[in-house]
């Protein structure tokens, strides 16, 4: 008998009660009772506290905004599909490398790369989390964790208070990364610091217009 | 019945006597303390935010209960769309079979090295010491199995494999271990976050493939979730060409929706955070990005023995989110090691002697370890009424024993002595005649300070004061007389 067949076989043994499924009371809460400007107030008092740095801007900000953040990098690699005027008020002593299908960057390429500048998909307040979902102003994976900066662009209609109500607006089945503050850790004495193996410095630029 | 689990799933020596001596460990003891006191804050303070936060428990208690109602149906459909989207499936119906296959897989790459994701799973079924005695070297890349592995030491927490290491300690075998380290390393998490960084980077940047745990997996979509903080996570999800994750049964959930239950329920519990750093989904392959060698190895190891038992099989839910032992007034004192098993504390109390089968013998005294507070309960994010499983197992365990014995035990006999003392009100005023009696054993000063056989424990840190000339009944009845 194959493994799988005898655990099968075994849970259909354990299971020889038939215990009972019942419905699941999805009395917690699923619609926001926020306007936008208590979302956007609340996202970034979550990403303060998770120590990273935030800016609620204009669309036309965008690019002196970036290239404020990026004043000390000396290259920034974007994906293909970001809008590429928010890099153009970058100086010309930054290098930009484009990572797009057919043209991908080495590990160790991202690896001597500065910075990264990168959209999202959807934002929850409530828990300071930005997801991101490989869509083509995003990119893939590895673009937004090997450089050890990380810009990235949260557009205010993007911000929703609660979990379940991000979860409509994802595609599960792409490759998804939640982003809530820089890397950190608590696993000495159980007390957080930023900065271990992900990008140790985060700046969130919150767009209104966008 | 299924076949009982196998690896690290049984205490190496009863509790009591783990438990006394590792109680005489003070520096661990005081590192416990700070640690567990300060997560307890920090998890009431998220918790208290949410107004909704009961109706979460509720809500994650029934999916697991139905995921595990409807187990062999949810793994078929996790399987389908799993594979479906270009990953691979193994069955693997214990720890042997589970490192065997592991093991195969990385051999089949060339690779003699692996990353690894911290995973309760892979420390369960024994992988790294499995795959170190065929060669390949597995490299932990989480800061604190990171340091277990350094100082080579054993986990002792669930979340926080060093919780009893303080930062001093930590430095100490980051000096001594590390082959590259600034010598003048000081004892600042921060600093030593960052030596953990330079140590691992060139690791990462070159592995050619890892192994994961998984946090769940959803069946609909065949997609898998880990949950952690620090980015070496994403690092082995994300760089290499291989990803071998190793999964207990019991993690499948039905559907995708219900991750936001639990993502709610799980960091907030664990770490005491609103939200962990990262958390990684992944359906499959993705052309383009991330592994493009996607297997995962689905392992029984004794969940099914657990699943069989009516009254035990709730201890599946578990999310490993540690809560338990963060309140657990006997972890706080004995710490993890005192356990033996890879589960320690209230968790670990029931899962091991459940994954393994009570009647096997070195897993009797672990559902003895608990007062039965009940805190372990109103902390559980999925409810699991860990108390009651602990009584249940304690009548499981008196039941196999006396299977064994055949002859009665002394608790046997102390059992029947009482149940006749109690059945009726003559017998036990019976008994309270020869109470004055127990004066002579106490002596002098009052005090009866061993008592014989099995009530010795009783009495191995307290004294019992001699008891009274006269018991309450003649005392009553003399009362009433006199009037």
């Amino acid at each position: 008998m194959s493994a799988k067949e005898e655990i099968l076989g075994r849970i259909r043994t354990a299971l020889a009660d038939t215990p009972v499924t019942e419905e699941v009371p999805r009395e917690y809460r699923t619609t926001s009772t926020m306007s936008q400007e208590q979302l956007i107030e609340l996202l970034v008092d979550r990403l303060v506290d998770y120590k990273a740095g935030v800016d609620v801007i204009e669309a036309e900000q965008i690019p002196d905004f970036v290239a404020s953040k990026l004043k000390d990098a000396s290259s920034v690699v974007y994906p293909q599909g970001l809008d590429a005027r928010w890099l153009s008020a970058l100086g010309s002593e930054v290098e930009l490398r484009l990572d797009a299908p057919g043209a991908r960057l080495s590990v160790a390429e991202l690896d001597a790369t500065s910075a990264v500048v990168t959209s999202s998909a959807v934002s929850v307040a409530e828990s300071g989390t930005i997801i991101l979902d490989g869509q083509p102003d995003q990119g893939r994976r590895a673009i937004s964790l090997v450089p050890d900066h990380h810009v990235c662009i949260v557009p205010v209609s993007t911000i929703v208070q609660l979990l379940p109500e991000a979860m409509p607006r994802l595609s599960i089945t792409r490759p998804l990364t939640w982003i809530s503050g820089p890397s950190a850790t608590s696993d000495i004495e159980l007390e957080r610091v930023e900065g271990v193996h992900g990008p140790r410095t985060l700046d969130v630029l919150m767009v209104r217009g966008l | 019945m299924p076949a009982g689990g196998q690896g690290n799933l049984f205490e190496q020596e009863p509790f009591p006597k783990a438990a006394h001596r590792e109680l005489g460990n003070t520096q661990m003891r005081k590192n416990l303390r700070h640690a567990t006191h300060s997560i307890r804050d920090k998890r009431l303070k998220v918790v208290g935010e949410l107004p909704d936060w009961e109706a979460l428990r509720d809500a994650g208690s029934t999916i697991k209960n139905n995921s595990m109602a409807t187990l062999e149906e949810r793994l078929l459909e996790f399987e389908k769309n799993f594979t479906a989207r270009g990953g691979v499936v193994h069955w693997a119906r214990d720890a042997d079979e589970a490192n065997k296959i592991v093991t195969d897989l990385v051999r089949g790459t060339g690779a003699t090295e692996v990353v690894k994701v911290k995973s309760m799973a892979t420390q369960e079924i024994g992988l790294n010491e499995h795959l170190e005695s065929e060669g390949i070297d597995a490299f932990e890349t989480d800061l604190a199995e990171l340091i277990v592995q350094l100082g080579h030491d054993k986990p002792s927490h669930i979340l926080v494999p060093a919780i009893h290491k303080n930062r001093t300690e930590v430095r100490d075998i980051f000096l001594k271990e590390m082959p590259v380290v600034d010598p003048n390393l000081t004892d600042e998490p921060a600093k030593l976050a960052e030596a953990a960084r330079a140590h691992l980077r060139k690791k990462f940047l070159a592995a050619k493939v890892a192994i994961s745990g998984a946090n769940f997996a959803l069946a609909d979509t065949g997609t898998l979730g880990v949950v952690e903080s620090e980015g070496n996570g994403r690092m082995c999800l994300t760089l290499p060409e291989t990803l071998i994750t190793v999964m207990g049964i019991e993690k499948v959930l039905p559907h995708w929706e219900d991750i936001e239950v639990f993502m709610q329920l799980l960091p907030r519990s664990s770490t005491g955070e609103r939200m962990n750093p990262y958390t990684s989904l992944w359906t499959g392959v993705t052309e383009d990005d991330g592994p493009q060698n996607v297997h995962i190895v689905l392992l029984d190891n004794g969940r099914t023995r657990a699943l069989a038992d009516r009254f035990g099989r709730t201890a599946l839910n578990c999310i490993r989110c540690s809560a338990c032992m963060n309140v657990c007034p006997v972890y706080e004192r004995t710490g993890g090691h005192a356990y033996g098993s890879t589960y320690p504390g209230p968790i670990g109390a029931i899962l091991s002697p459940l994954l393994t089968g009570i009647e096997v013998e070195e897993n009797g005294s672990l559902p003895y370890a608990s007062s039965l507070c009940g805190a372990c309960y109103e902390a559980c994010p999925v409810k699991i009424n860990i108390p009651e499983i602990l009584v249940h197992l304690r009548g499981e365990d008196v039941d196999a024993k006396r299977e064994k014995h055949k002859l009665p035990t002394q608790m046997d006999l102390l059992m029947k002595g009482g149940s006749w003392a109690l059945g009726k009100g003559k017998n036990i005023g019976l008994l309270e005649k020869a109470l004055p009696l127990g004066r002579l054993a106490a002596g002098k000063d009052k005090k009866i300070k061993k008592l014989p056989g099995i009530a010795a424990g009783w009495t191995q840190s307290r004294d019992i004061p001699a008891p009274p000339n006269k018991s309450f009944r003649d005392w009553w009845s003399d009362e009433k007389e006199s009037k």
